[in-house]
């Protein structure tokens, strides 16, 4: 029925309930124990009294276009048309039309994105839960996110903001140099743009890397690599380390799951390849769906071929998530065969992720077999590469061990 | 026609801001079961009323005869004469529901749902017995739909007039086939019966936009469903049991119509078409208008959307045996010109 609530009851409901991990990622931007209030938007759903809103308003307007900027990677068409070059979309999009991502918009034949500096999730977390476990273990990373992403994965846990249009969620206003302070501020050695899809919001991840390297911070980031040749060169070739989700080897897989294409994220990772980055993939299996013998066998003679035997690789464990909650969890067994395919066709570093306290998330040296990084959780606990070489037979392990 | 409630369009149309009236959005209506468009055997009714007068001798509608124009439209749907114009209304909803009435108003005021046809058919609801405060009128967001000529209302006895951007959308999803989406919040907590107010026009993916494409503004993520000329997500989307089971009729805006430009408002592509569809058929409803667009193109010298390679691939989709959300058979659908 209709009925007047109060706002402020309407607040007290939402926190007297169990918080889901969105009222939850809320509520911790309000805090700040995730580094930052988010705005708040009334968490019960209750709209601001109409009187408020012509202020609130304009105020509005201000706090928008301190996050819109001109977008880089674009073509512009005629009838006020551009086409999109930053990922394999290549979106054609009309005047007041979105691309696919959902945060970059035509104005009248000019592209945009609008989600420069808005952040909508941001945290301080251990490099390893990137998972990056070839880079400055140990260390933190001050992480950050805006909305939008140019796939739509099925199993994605960061649904909620991934596929949000960047006016439904709150948001800080972060600026590059800001984002370099709070990673000095917090001891953190490195930036990683991560949570959402970072292809997305490219040219706030170039300012920021920028702002982060002028202050001695580096960046690393997490993507999905579904990006054209060109973008990728001019973004993530400020980052000194990056992590690619491959999330199958199948275009099917791709195409039904991610809403995307394989060959231009296996090229991508070529293309990093030449440019030197440091990269490391992780491979999320789930049951039923990527997880054949031959998809594994197929990936490992892939990457030893084009990549060479030394990128890391992760087979992560699933949990059900947004659009896939009928899949079990991803039984260790199956993880386990996909290491062992992927070390029996040479690989030398091949983690099983997201199963706490199993031995393959530790590192061996390839050619003597010594643990030399033991990791206990997220948590680097034990690291004994020195020089970049096992200490124990001199084998040059590669990765940035050192800050 | 009455003049007892022209007071209320008056309100309806008339700038009103609130002082500290609050929105609420009370628990989430269960939908009603999902109901056949029309009657198993029987053909989907798509009445076109036109009035080559609308405008009179300018460019502006004229509110008294886009009334009449709704009126002869919703006596040609039913299949009795109603003694007043309010009869028809009252087959469709009872005092008490909630209605909310979804525009579309993404393309601006030169082609966005008729603020006055709005008024109309709030007034008409209330005649009915609907009470004014339980009608809602929105769109997916405020500001566009002040653009197009709509004035914001919440609260108070009258009737409602907002955006999805003020009270938001559901935190868990509705999924179905290839569309998993959070819904407004004015979809599930604020309507009984939804009553879909479409314009008519073209779209640069999808083909066409009409009725079951307005839909897209009902939920959190738009811009996921637009690839392959939007098939199958439009019809994906109206399969949702809260949009499903909601609907219960579509009057197509076509006062100001557009055969290319799509979505966005191009005025040298539009034509003043001066008229209504009215269907409990989306799907009939749909192919009726791509036909007239296919018409006004041809007669422009414009390629069929086929010929571009983007005809409305979904309208079939709807209608197939997964969907049965409609008819695109020409021998099924009962068009009705008055």
């Amino acid at each position: 029925m209709f009925c007047a609530l109060n706002v402020e009851d309407a607040v007290k409901n939402v926190a007297g309930r169990p918080l889901d991990r969105r009222s939850f990622m809320r509520c911790a931007l309000a805090s700040g124990a995730a580094l930052g209030g988010g705005a708040a938007l009334g968490l019960s759903g209750v709209a601001e009294p109409a009187a408020a809103m012509p202020s609130g308003a304009a105020s509005e307007a201000e706090e928008e276009a301190h996050f819109i900027t001109e977008a880089k990677f674009y073509q512009k068409l005629a009838n006020r048309k551009i086409k999109c070059k930053l990922c394999p979309r290549e979106c054609t999009v009309g005047d007041k039309e979105r691309g696919y991502c959902g945060v970059r918009e035509n104005r009248g034949g000019v592209y945009y994105t609008l989600v420069h500096s808005r952040v909508c999730a941001q945290h301080v977390d251990p490099v390893e839960k990137k998972p990056l476990f070839h880079y400055l273990p140990g260390t933190t990373a001050y992480s950050i996110a805006t909305a939008g992403c140019n796939v739509n994965c099925k199993f994605c846990q960061n649904w909620d903001i991934s596929q949000s249009r960047p006016e439904q969620i709150p948001a800080d206003y972060v600026s590059p140099q800001r984002v370099a302070e709070i990673a000095k501020q917090y001891s953190c050695p490195t930036i990683a743009y991560t949570y959402s899809e970072p292809v997305v919001f490219a040219e706030y991840l170039m300012d920021a890397a920028d702002a982060g390297h002028a202050a001695g911070v580096r960046s690393i980031v997490v993507s999905n690599g579904y990006m054209q040749a060109d973008a990728m060169k001019a973004a993530y070739g400020k980052m000194d380390a990056v992590k690619i989700d491959l999330k199958s080897f199948t275009e099917s897989y791709y195409s039904k799951v991610v809403t995307g294409q394989l060959k231009p994220v296996l090229d991508s990772l070529v293309t990093l390849r030449k440019m030197g980055k440091w990269t490391e993939i992780v491979y999320l299996v789930l049951p039923t769906l990527n997880d054949s013998d031959e998809e594994f066998h197929g990936l490992a003679q892939w990457i030893k071929t084009n990549l060479g035997v030394d990128v890391p690789l992760h087979f992560t464990q699933f949990h059900p998530q947004y659009l896939l909650k009928n899949l079990p969890i991803t039984p260790v067994p199956t993880l386990e065969r996909a290491k062992a395919i992927a070390d029996a066709e040479g690989l030398h570093y091949v983690y099983i992720g997201n199963v706490p306290g199993h031995p393959s998330q530790n590192t061996y040296c390839p050619k003597c077999r010594k643990m030399l990084v033991e990791r206990v959780g997220f948590t680097a606990s034990q690291m004994l590469i020195r020089k970049n070489c096992c200490p124990f037979c001199q084998q040059p392990i590669p990765g940035i061990w050192h800050a | 026609m009455s003049t007892a409630h022209s007071g209320n369009r008056r309100d309806f149309l008339s700038r009103s801001l609130t002082g500290a009236a609050f929105l609420c959005v009370g628990g989430a209506m269960e939908p009603l079961a999902a109901a056949e468009p029309v009657a198993a055997g029987s053909k989907s009714r798509v009445v076109v009323t036109h009035d080559e007068l609308l405008r009179g001798k300018g460019s502006t509608v004229d509110s008294q005869r886009l009334l009449a124009l709704l009126d002869r439209a919703m006596q040609a749907l039913g299949d009795h004469p109603a003694d007043h114009p309010a009869e028809a209304w009252r087959k469709l909803v009872h005092p008490g529901e909630m209605v909310s009435l979804k525009v579309n108003t993404l393309g601006g005021r030169g082609i966005s749902t008729n603020v006055h046809l709005v008024a109309a058919i709030c007034e008409r609801l209330q005649e009915a017995g609907v009470k004014a405060s339980n009608i809602v009128v929105w769109d997916r967001d405020s500001e566009e739909m002040e653009h197009a000529g709509f004035h914001m209302a919440i609260g108070g006895d009258r009737v409602q007039c907002y955006g999805t951007d003020r009270v938001g959308y559901e935190e868990d999803l509705s999924a179905w086939g290839s569309v998993g989406s959070c819904l407004s919040k004015i979809l599930t907590r604020n309507s009984r019966v939804l009553i879909n107010l479409p314009v008519l026009k073209d779209h640069d993916g999808a083909g066409v936009t009409i009725a079951l494409k307005n839909m897209y503004g009902v939920i959190h993520n738009p811009n996921k469903y637009h690839p392959d000329g939007c098939n199958p997500f439009v019809a994906d989307l109206n399969m949702l049991p809260e949009i499903r089971g909601k609907m219960r009729l579509t009057i197509c805006d076509a006062t100001t119509a557009m055969y290319e430009g799509g979505p966005g408002f191009k005025p040298e592509h539009s034509w003043n078409a001066n008229t209504l569809l009215v269907s409990t058929d989306p799907v009939a409803l749909d192919h009726t208008g791509w036909q007239m667009i296919e018409r006004k193109r041809k007669e422009k010298g414009w390629k069929t959307l086929e010929a571009e390679e983007r005809a409305p691939r979904y309208i079939a989709t709807a209608a197939d045996g997964e969907h049965r959300l409609g008819t695109n058979d020409p021998q099924k659908i009962s068009i009705v010109e008055v």
